[in-house]
């Protein structure tokens, strides 16, 4: 997988240097809107202060930054037709993701990136694509899906699974039953702890991968969500038939830099931020199950 | 619909049985329905029924102060019930038809007979009993870890 594009070069020629020359300098963005999707999900809408937009490709992230509190690697939730308003979903869980979730409107951002590598859903044009999410990880999978539905009529069998906590833990309501009702893509919700009033599945997300209706000769897997639930969903992946290098995975462990100095994100050879954090499988299989990588 | 004997060969269950273990274990088979809140069977009743559901969806619950909870849904093709197959033959759950539900229904006494009396055909069902549920135990413990909820976010 080729990294893709790095931080936007856009914008006024003051911004513009400084964006080229060094990625570690934040652009400002300012937060337009904040809507709070579940109860410790927030997405936030931001647009940058100097007007220019910020092009990336859907899997990339960016970090994002709340002055004087911290900054944190965040994948891009929104679409990338659209780069001129940036989303960002945010679990919130701890003090900078708090600072990030909760801000709101009128709240100045520092934005780096986007960084790092993306799912090119591309690839699967002509043939079946299976998304499998986890928690907030159907967030970075949102810009592919959104990209596959622009051009729909391009792929083939297209089936999202996806596993929530509970309920009231399910993400992007709204865009389930528009890409299910508008776009024909099969969607499949799966609960770990339903409540009564609940009428779907419960039960583990990679379940569903064994009764999904597609071609894994075929088909463009991936994959995004808890590093154990990856490593599971992609086993049953690849007992269903799908290939290795048509499987792949978004791994985000602690990214600091985005740019493959400092190697906090380092997993063995592996530079996350900058060869991840969208990786293929036959790449990824020999280190994920090994303790302390 | 099909017969019994037409749709049991094609169940990923019994996918490998030959032709006259298909017909033996169909002979303690009958086609049932429910409706919408009816239940399959209750919490500490007697285990005699082992279902394969055709169509509809059914949800395994267990009742608490709050209300049911849900632990589990089958739906078409999947198997309720193993509790059958151990003594005390008793069931841990309930199983309650979330939808118009058909399903495949055996006599659990018939199939412990003729498993007893076969225990060619006992190991055969045995096995696949027990892929079921190491399937269903293996999710579980990963639903423990409860990976959605905890720091590997």
């Amino acid at each position: 997988m080729t990294s893709l594009a790095g931080p936007d070069t856009a914008g006024s020629p003051s911004t513009t240097r400084a964006v080229r020359t060094d990625p570690m300098l934040p652009r400002e963005f300012v937060v337009t809107r904040t809507r709070q999707d579940t109860r410790d999900t927030y997405t936030l809408e931001l647009k940058a202060a100097d007007g220019a937009p910020l092009r990336f490709a859907a899997g990339q992230f960016t970090m994002l930054q709340a002055f004087g509190v911290g900054e944190a690697p965040i994948s891009i939730s929104g679409d990338p037709a659209c780069p001129d308003l940036l989303e960002h979903t945010i679990r919130n869980v701890g003090s900078v993701t708090s600072a990030l979730a909760t801000a709101p409107p009128g709240t100045v951002l520092g934005v780096r990136g986007p960084f790092g590598t993306g799912w090119e859903v591309q690839d699967g044009k002509g043939g079946d694509v299976v998304f499998v999410a986890g928690g907030i990880g159907l967030a970075p999978l949102r810009p592919a899906i959104l990209e596959l539905v622009a051009q729909r009529a391009e792929y083939g069998r297209v089936v999202l699974l996806y596993g929530a906590r509970t309920p009231e833990d399910i993400l992007f309501g709204d865009d389930l039953h528009d890409w299910a009702r508008k776009h024909g893509i099969v969607v499949e919700v799966t609960v770990d702890n339903g409540q009564h009033a609940w009428r779907g599945r419960v039960g583990l997300v990679t379940q569903l991968v064994s009764r999904a209706g597609f071609d894994p000769s075929n088909t463009l897997a991936m994959v995004c969500g808890p590093e154990v639930m990856m490593r599971f969903a992609a086993t049953a992946l690849a007992d269903r038939g799908v290939r290795p290098e048509r499987l792949r995975l978004s791994m985000e462990r602690n990214m600091k830099c985005g740019v493959g100095l400092c190697g906090h994100c380092q997993l063995r050879e592996l530079f996350l931020c900058v060869d991840g954090p969208v990786l293929s499988y036959d790449r990824l299989a020999p280190l994920m199950a090994r303790t302390e990588l | 619909m099909q017969t019994i004997e037409q749709y049991l060969p094609q169940h990923p269950f019994f996918g490998g049985l030959d032709a006259s273990t298909i017909e033996l274990l169909a002979g303690c088979a009958v086609n049932v329905h429910f409706h919408p809140q009816d239940y399959l069977f209750h919490e500490s009743g007697p285990a005699d029924t082992f279902y394969v559901v055709r169509r509809g969806r059914v949800s395994l619950e267990v009742s608490s102060p709050a209300g049911p909870r849900v632990v589990d849904v089958a739906q078409e093709d999947d198997v309720v019930g193993w509790s059958w197959l151990v003594p005390p033959y008793r069931w841990m759950f309930d199983a309650k038809a979330t939808s118009e539900v058909s399903a495949v229904a055996f006599d659990a006494t018939c199939l412990r007979a003729k498993s007893e009396a076969d225990p060619a055909v006992g190991y055969a069902l045995l096995q696949r009993v027990a892929q079921v549920m190491l399937h269903r135990l293996q999710s579980a413990r990963i639903r423990l870890m409860d990976v959605y909820g905890g720091n590997d976010d």
